[in-house]
């Protein structure tokens, strides 16, 4: 299997564009669909966000999801990338199966069955076969991602009919019912199954059903609505021309402020602010409390997703002083915020030292210690983050202790980092990470400005891959410049998108794309309706192997 | 498919209100009345893991004589502790210094490397990735199929992402980082009071049976169009849910008959986070929920991580975490160690005396809690601020019901730390002649503390 996949490398790796159907909206080549030799598919369990967004979606906005499930796996730095490869745990399934019963009745409470069974119990004390059956059929539909088979309808009408009558109530049935799909494998999970293409049967494309999933979750974080099943189920997804309507409406929808919400959340680990474990210490930093935290991520999100879905440049997040601020910012950023409640729309102004998202409190307080800033984790989350470059991790068995012969009294990180430096076996690293992140020594821990660190005043300056700059702001700027930024959101973005590291076989495709983002100004709305409608996207090499790992 | 193979059972119970119950398949478990584990059965063997990161200093942890008696080094004076009944935590304890992780030419991940080589026998190649299941999910394997819980996993510094406990490369169990949530998760509504006089099992539970075997009905489908790579993850999840299976037959029991059984007392408010003031009393909380849940025979296995490796212990107000502080502070050239980040070291011995002292808090039969354990603490590494793999601190507690003998000082002389993961798996009755991979592969137990 893997070496036939090498041989076809050698022929798949020329780039070609296939014709297909134009559409409207979209790019202004878009009527090209990029090639690729595509990689493995598999079974990708919804990290905790999809599995909220999708109950919610099905079976209501009331419903209170209960926290803390399985732990999402973070791998290759994306959550993403992880759902590829965690299971379920005997601890996570103890949880799975609590959460579907609280969620189910929840949904079938006096208050909201109404709305979600789509029939009237010809008794409620009982079972009522034909309707449970019609709930069972719509509800599974939307929660399966597909039809349910007669097979597993049948078992969940049973299901239902024979707990109404042990507890005299039609509703409870369903509750256990609705339980058993929440809990099933085919709603925890997204499956990824594949079929020859016609076009071309040597090789294999998503099904129809899958690629709903894929580009559902994608784009909005969300499980398919019933015109993108529609779509997948009478097969015009599989098609060039239904794919691109289904694509610009999804993309033109509110939703995918929350799909553009999702993929940043995930690349820069502010799930870490959801799980409450961005914490500083009180005493230290009485400014910062989970408020703080909770807003700075808005902040954030609401200033990249505004900026995108405008068709903003991509890059301009990195020098952008146009952002949103709470009166909660505003105490730590000190500034006047007149909106009392919620965001108001605010620019730094020129006289500021903030511009880009990387001045935010949010990254600056991520990559922090509770304590004190953290110029490494700074330095390290531009360079493998930002710019998709590997930091080596430190070497074995040497003495991580600074040479106190070297040092008088160290007051600022630059001067404790410069000790590392001296030390030969730190440097080859820290010469990597530490003359980008002491660029955002004036942030402190919890990203509040300052001027000074223990008396002495902080140096800023530094050089980023030949360019020099002189704090924060320039390197932002020269961030923006860096050749690496563009091609590195576009492989973040693909890795994203199918859950996985890109195979050998898909680096001309990742080439091809990132060219296009380039020459189409760096529009991520643009780069996605391109990644989805490439073959990189629809097609596949198959299942994946046990033997692969999680690297190439 | 039968939904309900209990279902006259079922009738029964709601007709009649409370009865007692005879469950064909529990028979294994019930003495005469049908209620839970049997009166008079020798008690269950319990194991579980304490680990701490950032390690400790050699010269200043280790013992200098070998055997009993020996005299307590300065990082484990903590563990002198006179406890209510007159007994020492330091007799209940077994040290054991000298011994290391192998890395047969792969790189020192730092803080992994050592974790993982004790936990799973074999140290990594990539950071981060575990080389196999670790020691408390091998003998859950064991001895867990018949209690509620398999194991239970918990996390003293608020983090849940993190976990210790791997059932294989990519399956790992979150650990509890609440007191309360474990406390409600053991002993919420769910769990029958062996203190309340009628016992009527709640029919819901037969019906969550049927649910789950709904469930178990999409597993050929699935797996004729999966890959390997997801037939094998979907198979955990088919263990996992049998795993839940198993505990809803097990409170369809009834209340647990062990004689030391009592509900654990509520805890009370929490302070969760990394500062040492709010993980060592997170520490203690826990420690009381699990030995109430021990002795309730709701799980035999467990793990604790008081700390990470690479720990992010701290004090209030200190700006600085014991791995930043292993890193950055001066070497005091006086005594050779580092002050502040050495202090860590007390703190985490002292929460490891905490932990012992609650497990032999509670009596049970002509003993404690703690006779029937075997606990191993261990650490990431020797000395912090050189990631040393060598010379890992272990430490055994308890006497696993007379298996093992407490109050040893065994030296390694750099043999693999892997002895010690084989002798537990020995004492926990696995059928394993040898452990661990390359130079940490072992067929020789630590001897000295074998009865």
């Amino acid at each position: 299997m893997r070496a036939a996949a090498q041989t076809i490398v050698a022929l798949g790796a020329v780039i070609t564009f296939g014709i297909a159907g134009c559409s409207s909206g979209g790019g202004g080549d878009s009527s090209q669909v990029l090639a690729a030799e595509a990689g493995p598919i598999s079974m990708r369990r919804l990290t905790g966000e999809q599995y909220t967004r999708s109950i919610h979606d099905v079976l209501g906005d009331h419903i209170t999801v209960p926290g803390r499930i399985d732990p999402d796996d973070r791998r290759e730095g994306l959550l993403a990338v992880g759902s590829t490869f965690v299971s379920v745990s005997a601890s996570g399934f103890e949880k799975y199966e609590a959460a579907a019963t609280v969620i189910a009745e929840q949904a079938l409470d006096g208050a909201h069955r109404a709305t979600l069974v789509p029939c009237e119990p010809a008794s409620t004390s009982g079972s009522s076969e034909v309707c449970a059956r019609e709930f069972v059929q719509v509800i599974g539909h939307r929660l399966f991602r597909r039809p349910l088979t007669d097979a597993e309808l049948g078992l969940r009408v049973s299901i239902a009919n024979d707990s109404a009558d042990e507890l005299s109530d039609f509703y409870a049935g369903l509750q256990l019912s609705l339980a058993s799909l929440l809990i099933s494998p085919h709603f925890l999970f997204q499956i990824e199954t594949a079929e020859p293409d016609p076009a071309n049967p040597s090789r294999f494309r998503l099904t129809g059903g899958s690629l709903a999933s894929r580009m559902s979750y994608l784009l909005l974080n969300t499980t398919p609505d019933d015109e993108l099943l529609d779509a997948a189920e009478n097969g015009s997804l599989v098609e060039t021309e239904g794919l691109s309507a289904q694509v610009d409406r999804l993309i033109e929808s509110s939703g995918i402020d929350i799909g553009l919400r999702a993929f940043f959340s995930d690349l820069y680990e502010f799930k870490q602010f959801d799980d409450g474990i961005v914490r500083k210490d009180s005493q230290l930093f009485p400014a910062y409390s989970q408020a703080v935290a909770d807003d700075a991520k808005e902040q954030t999100l609401l200033t990249i997703a505004t900026h995108l879905t405008a068709g903003g440049d991509a890059r301009d997040l990195f020098t952008t002083r146009d952002t949103f601020l709470s009166r909660t910012l505003g105490l730590v950023y000190q500034v006047l915020v007149t909106e009392e409640e919620g965001f108001e729309a605010r620019t730094f102004e020129d006289s500021s030292p903030r511009a880009g998202i990387l001045s935010h409190i949010s990254l600056m307080a991520l990559y922090s210690h509770p304590g004190r800033a953290s110029a490494t984790l700074r330095g390290k989350f531009v360079r493998e983050v930002l710019l998709c470059q590997d930091v080596p991790t430190p070497p074995a068995n040497v003495d991580f202790t600074i040479d106190e012969e070297t040092l008088g009294q160290i007051r600022t990180a630059r001067e404790r980092l410069e000790a590392h430096v001296g030390n030969e076996a730190c440097a080859g690293c820290h010469t990597l990470m530490d003359p980008i992140g002491l660029a955002f020594e004036n942030f402190d821990a919890i990203g509040a400005f300052r001027v000074q660190e223990n008396g002495a005043t902080i140096d800023a300056s530094g050089e980023i891959d030949g360019v020099r700059f002189e704090d924060a702001i320039g390197l932002g700027q020269a961030l923006r410049d860096h050749p690496a930024l563009g091609p590195c959101l576009v492989k973040s973005i693909f890795r994203y998108a199918v859950g996985r590291e890109p195979t050998l076989n898909e680096e001309p495709f990742l080439e091809s794309l990132q060219a296009r983002f380039a020459s189409s100004g760096y529009e991520v709305p643009n780069l996605l309706r391109e990644l989805v409608m490439s073959e990189g996207f629809r097609t596949t090499s198959g299942p994946r192997d046990a033997a692969e790992g999680g690297e190439q | 498919m039968k939904l309900f193979n209990r279902r006259t059972l079922l009738r029964g119970t709601m007709a009649g209100g409370a009865v007692s119950m005879g469950l064909p398949l529990l028979d294994l478990f019930l003495n005469d009345n049908g209620t839970a584990l049997a009166q008079g059965q020798a008690l269950p063997v319990r194991f579980g893991v304490w680990f701490w990161g950032c390690g400790m200093n050699p010269h200043r942890w280790t013992p200098s004589t070998v055997g009993q008696g020996y005299e307590l080094p300065i990082e484990l004076q903590p563990l002198d502790r006179v406890l209510p009944d007159g007994s020492n935590v330091k007799d209940l304890v077994s040290i054991l210094s000298g011994f290391d992780v192998k890395l047969d030419g792969r790189p020192n991940h730092p803080h992994t490397a050592g974790l993982i080589g004790v936990a799973a026998g074999s140290a990594p190649d990539l950071a981060n990735t575990y080389t196999g299941p670790t020691l408390d999910s091998l003998v859950a394997r064991q001895i867990g199929g018949t209690t509620r819980f398999r194991s239970i996993e918990m996390s003293a510094t608020g983090n849940a992402n993190r976990p210790y406990s791997y059932d294989s490369v990519d399956t790992s169990n979150a650990p509890e980082v609440s007191p309360l949530a474990l406390y409600t998760r053991v002993f919420g509504p769910d769990f029958a009071d062996p203190n309340d006089a009628n016992f009527t099992p709640d029919p819901r539970l037969m019906l969550r049976q049927s649910v789950l075997s709904a469930v178990k009905e999409d597993r050929d489908q699935l797996n004729r169009i999966l890959g390997t790579h997801d037939q094998q993850r979907l198979d955990q999840y088919f263990t996992s849910v049998r795993q839940l299976e198993q505990q809803i037959e097990v409170l369809l029991s009834g209340p647990p008959d062990l004689a030391s059984c009592m509900k654990a007392p509520e805890p009370g408010a929490e302070n969760i986070g990394s500062e040492v003031e709010q993980s060592v009393p997170t520490n203690q909380a826990m420690a009381e929920i699990l030995s109430f849940a021990l002795a309730c025979d709701q799980t035999r296995v467990f793990s604790m991580m008081f700390s990470f490796p690479a720990s992010s212990l701290r004090h209030t107000g200190g700006a600085t975490a014991q791995h930043q502080l292993t890193h950055d502070e001066l070497l005091d050239p006086a005594v050779g160690y580092q002050p502040q980040a050495g202090e860590f070291i007390l703190v985490s011995m002292g929460a490891w005396a905490d932990f012992i002292e609650r497990l032999a808090a509670i009596p049970e039969g002509d003993g404690t809690l703690l006779d029937t354990c075997l606990g191993f603490a261990h650490s990431d590494v020797s000395e912090a601020k050189q990631h040393g793999v060598v010379k890992i601190p272990m430490m055994m507690a308890g006497r696993a019901s007379g298996k093992v003998k407490p109050g040893v000082h065994v030296a390694g002389a750099t043999d693999t730390t892997s002895r010690a993961g084989l002798t537990i798996q020995q004492v926990m009755g696995l059928n394993v002649e040898s452990w661990g991979t390359d130079s940490m592969q072992t067929s020789q137990a630590i001897s000295e503390i074998l009865v």
